[in-house]
Formats: structure tokens, sequence, C-alpha cells
């Protein structure tokens, strides 16, 4: 979706708000939200693809205006929603409808840490076989799509190189829609900085993005 | 009686300071107030545990940040056989050191040199090496930052105060996939009689992102 999250090139956006040093969260709710996030998240009833998906849906104005911590907050409640883990009438509420009954949290004070250190590998193992080579040239394809994609505006139908063969990846654009992961192979590309932004950048500058195959093709 | 948790509140004030000053002491804001709802909601439900949350927060403010970096580039700096395995598979490397896990599960280390400056940013929301570095800071995960620092990162690193030669290569790695990436920064001269935990202590957070360099 060409949204307001694919930020890359954007000028007006004013300073950066750079601090030396802040606090992990800045309020206490920042923690929450993020815990609740992992916690909740642990039912996998969404993927990571799918949680930053919803976040994108957030309506322009909303999504500039709104901290980080919360778009989480509207991702979140989103997500239970559509995935019918809390019902509308419980939001609207505040307490669990009648008749439902207490689940066991899944997610236990002992199994948090084994869960952050063990993480959740997105490259599979499946045999795919490269369409592209290491130091070949490649161009990236032209899509608009409406649903989710990591190949950002500002490096749609630009030529660059592929400096590295990463593997097969879970493919985010249908994995955010629960279209499955439909793995593929995942390359490191690299593309000068006049080739994305013209004469004005420094002639040996580049920028490097990973790519999807999907997203590339033979020049 | 609405429940806080269901509307979007609109229109309050979003004086949002979050420089590292930040004194404003008020009433709980809104997110606040809905946050705590939505947790005591889950709780109630058994979705979720509050002593785990507890834990997520306790594991992500004491046990996982810019330390666990900086002994990786530490180590990379007095050690060329781990530097060497750090560049060919930066994952084992670090799980090498006992570092791993969400959102460092694939790991690629770039190198600074006085030809090369590397810059990590998050163009499509804010992707970060938390095991290694751990929760991003506000300006990282800013619009701004995320906006220019592929169009001008030589306008950004100076804004930052950090001035680039025209004659070194600036490479920006644009996080678009789940691959996390980790800046070595070039080893200050005159350190050659620091030991690796001294070392480790001038490695900062902004060096690993390429926004700063290591000051001897």
């Amino acid at each position: 979706m060409n949204g307001i999250h694919d930020l890359g090139g954007m000028q007006d956006l004013g300073h950066i708000p750079y601090a030396r040093t802040e606090p992990v969260f800045h309020e206490r709710w920042e923690g929450r939200i993020f815990a609740l996030n992992r916690c909740a998240g642990a039912w996998r009833k969404w993927n990571l693809d799918a949680s930053r998906f919803q976040r994108e849906l957030i309506p322009p104005a909303e999504y500039l205006r709104m901290s980080y911590y919360e778009r989480w907050v509207e991702g979140l409640v989103a997500l239970l929603l559509k995935t019918g883990l809390l019902a509308r009438e419980e939001l609207a509420s505040g307490r669990p409808s009648p008749g439902t009954s207490k689940v066991e949290p899944l997610l236990t004070p002992d199994k948090v840490w084994p869960f952050i250190a063990r993480g959740t590998p997105a490259n599979r193992d499946v045999q795919a076989q490269p369409r592209f080579q290491v130091g070949q040239p490649v161009r990236t394809v032209n899509i608009h799509p409406e649903g989710h994609t990591r190949l950002p505006r500002y490096a749609r139908d630009k030529a660059g190189i592929i400096v590295r063969d990463h593997g097969v990846f879970v493919y985010p654009d249908t994995n955010a829609l629960f279209q499955g992961e439909q793995p593929r192979h995942l390359y490191c590309v690299r593309f000068g900085a006049q080739e994305l932004w013209g004469p004005q950048a420094n002639a040996q500058d580049s920028v490097y993005l990973d790519l999807w195959e999907t997203y590339l093709e033979a020049p | 009686m609405t429940s806080p948790i269901s509307s979007a509140e609109t229109g309050h004030d979003h004086d949002h300071d979050h420089d590292a000053g930040h004194s404003r002491q008020k009433l709980p804001s809104d997110p606040a107030l809905r946050v705590q709802s939505l947790e005591s909601l889950l709780v109630e439900k058994g979705l979720v545990d509050a002593a785990a949350l507890d834990a997520v927060v306790e594991a992500y403010e004491h046990r996982i940040g810019p330390r666990n970096g900086a002994r990786v580039i530490a180590r990379a700096w007095v050690d060329p056989a781990y530097r060497q395995r750090l560049f060919a598979d930066a994952t084992a490397a670090i799980a090498e050191l006992g570092f791993s896990g969400s959102q460092g599960e694939h790991m690629v280390a770039v190198e600074n040199t006085s030809r090369v400056h590397n810059l990590v940013v998050c163009t499509l929301c804010s992707c970060y090496p938390l095991p290694l570095l751990g929760l991003p800071p506000v300006w990282y995960k800013s619009p701004a930052y995320r906006a220019r620092a592929v169009i001008d990162p030589r306008g950004v690193l100076r804004e930052l105060g950090l001035e680039i030669p025209d004659e070194v290569e600036i490479r920006v790695w644009d996080s678009t996939a789940e691959i996390r990436y980790l800046v070595v920064p070039e080893r200050p001269a005159r350190t050659d009689h620091l030991s690796e935990d001294d070392l480790a202590a001038l490695v900062t957070r902004d060096s690993m992102i390429g926004v700063a360099k290591v000051a001897s």
C-alpha cells in the first residue's frame, strides 16, 4: 500500500528528535503495550507481517500524530478484534462477555526469556532454485499493491546489483494477508544513490535493501 | 459507560516531549488509560499473564541493551579470528557471546573503515537489532530519520554531529526484511593498551547504528 509508513525520501518532516540518552520506556504504558503485543502475539493468531500491516492501516494524519507506541495500541486492538480474541462488546465494556470461559495464559513468566532468546526465525528450509546470482544486475518491479509490501516506493523500477543471497524467507506480501508464508529467495540489492535520487546524490554513495525475488526482474 | 480502550482519542494535547530532559508530570495520558484497561481485560480473559508482562518489560529494561552489542564490537577489535567469523556469519558469531533471539535471528555485520561509512535505518517501520542494541530510541523511530536517512545520509549525519568527508563512501542499509544490521565501528587510535572490557566501555549505541564514531 502506498501509505504514510513508506517514508523513505520525504524531505519535509523537520528535525530529527535526537537525544544522546533516554529511558527504554518513556512512560510505563509504553512498556505495557510492548509487552502486551509480545504476550498476545504468542497465541499466533497473527504474524509479524500482519502486525506491521495493521499499523500501516492507521490513516496518514493519525499515523504522523501518534507516537510509536500509540500506533502499537491501535494495531493490537485491531488485531485482537479481527482474530476474535476480543469481542467488540468486551472492548466497549472493558469486561469479558458473560458466559465466556477464562483461558490459561500461553506465555507464563518462566517462558518469557526463552521465548525472547529463541526468537522467530523467518528463513525456511525449502529448496528453491535462485533466479539471480551475486553480481547480477537486476531491476525492481513497478508495483503498487493495496496490501502489504516491503518494496518501498523509492526503490521501485530502479536498477541495482545483487550483493548477497540470504536464502529462502517467508514472503511478507502474502503472510501479512494471512495467505500463507509462500517462502522465496531474499537478496540484498545495492542501488547507487544517483539511481535512486538523481544527480543531487553523492555519486559514490549507495543504499542497500533486502528484497524478495518477486520484487526483481532481469533488466 | 464506554471503556477508554475502544475510542481512538482525538484532539487532546499531544506535546510529546521525548527528549531526555522530559520532566512533565501530569495525570495519566489517554494512552495510559487505554493500555491499563486493555491489560486488565486481557488478564481477566486469561489471554495474558500480568507477571509475564512484567518479565518482558524487565528483560528489555535491564537485560537487553547496547552493552550487548558493545561486547561483540570489542571482541571483533581484539580477536582477528572472531572478527572474521563475525563478517562471515554474524548470527553465529554473536551467539558465541550468548546473544540471540527476537529481531536478531538473522544478523549481518558491516564494517566502517577510513573509506566506507555505514548507516542503518528502517524506512518502512523501525526494525532494529534488538538483542544487541535493545529497543530503538525515539529519534531512530521518528518519521524525519526514517525519511531522510536514505535520501540525504550526509545531511542526517551532519545534523547529528558527524561530518563525513566527500571522498568517503556512504552505505545506507534499509532494513526492509528480517535481516538486521550491526555497524562495526572503527577502533579508535591509541587504544592498544586497553583491555577488551575497556574497549567495550567506549562503544556507544550510536556508533553501532552508524550515526557516530567511537571516541578514544
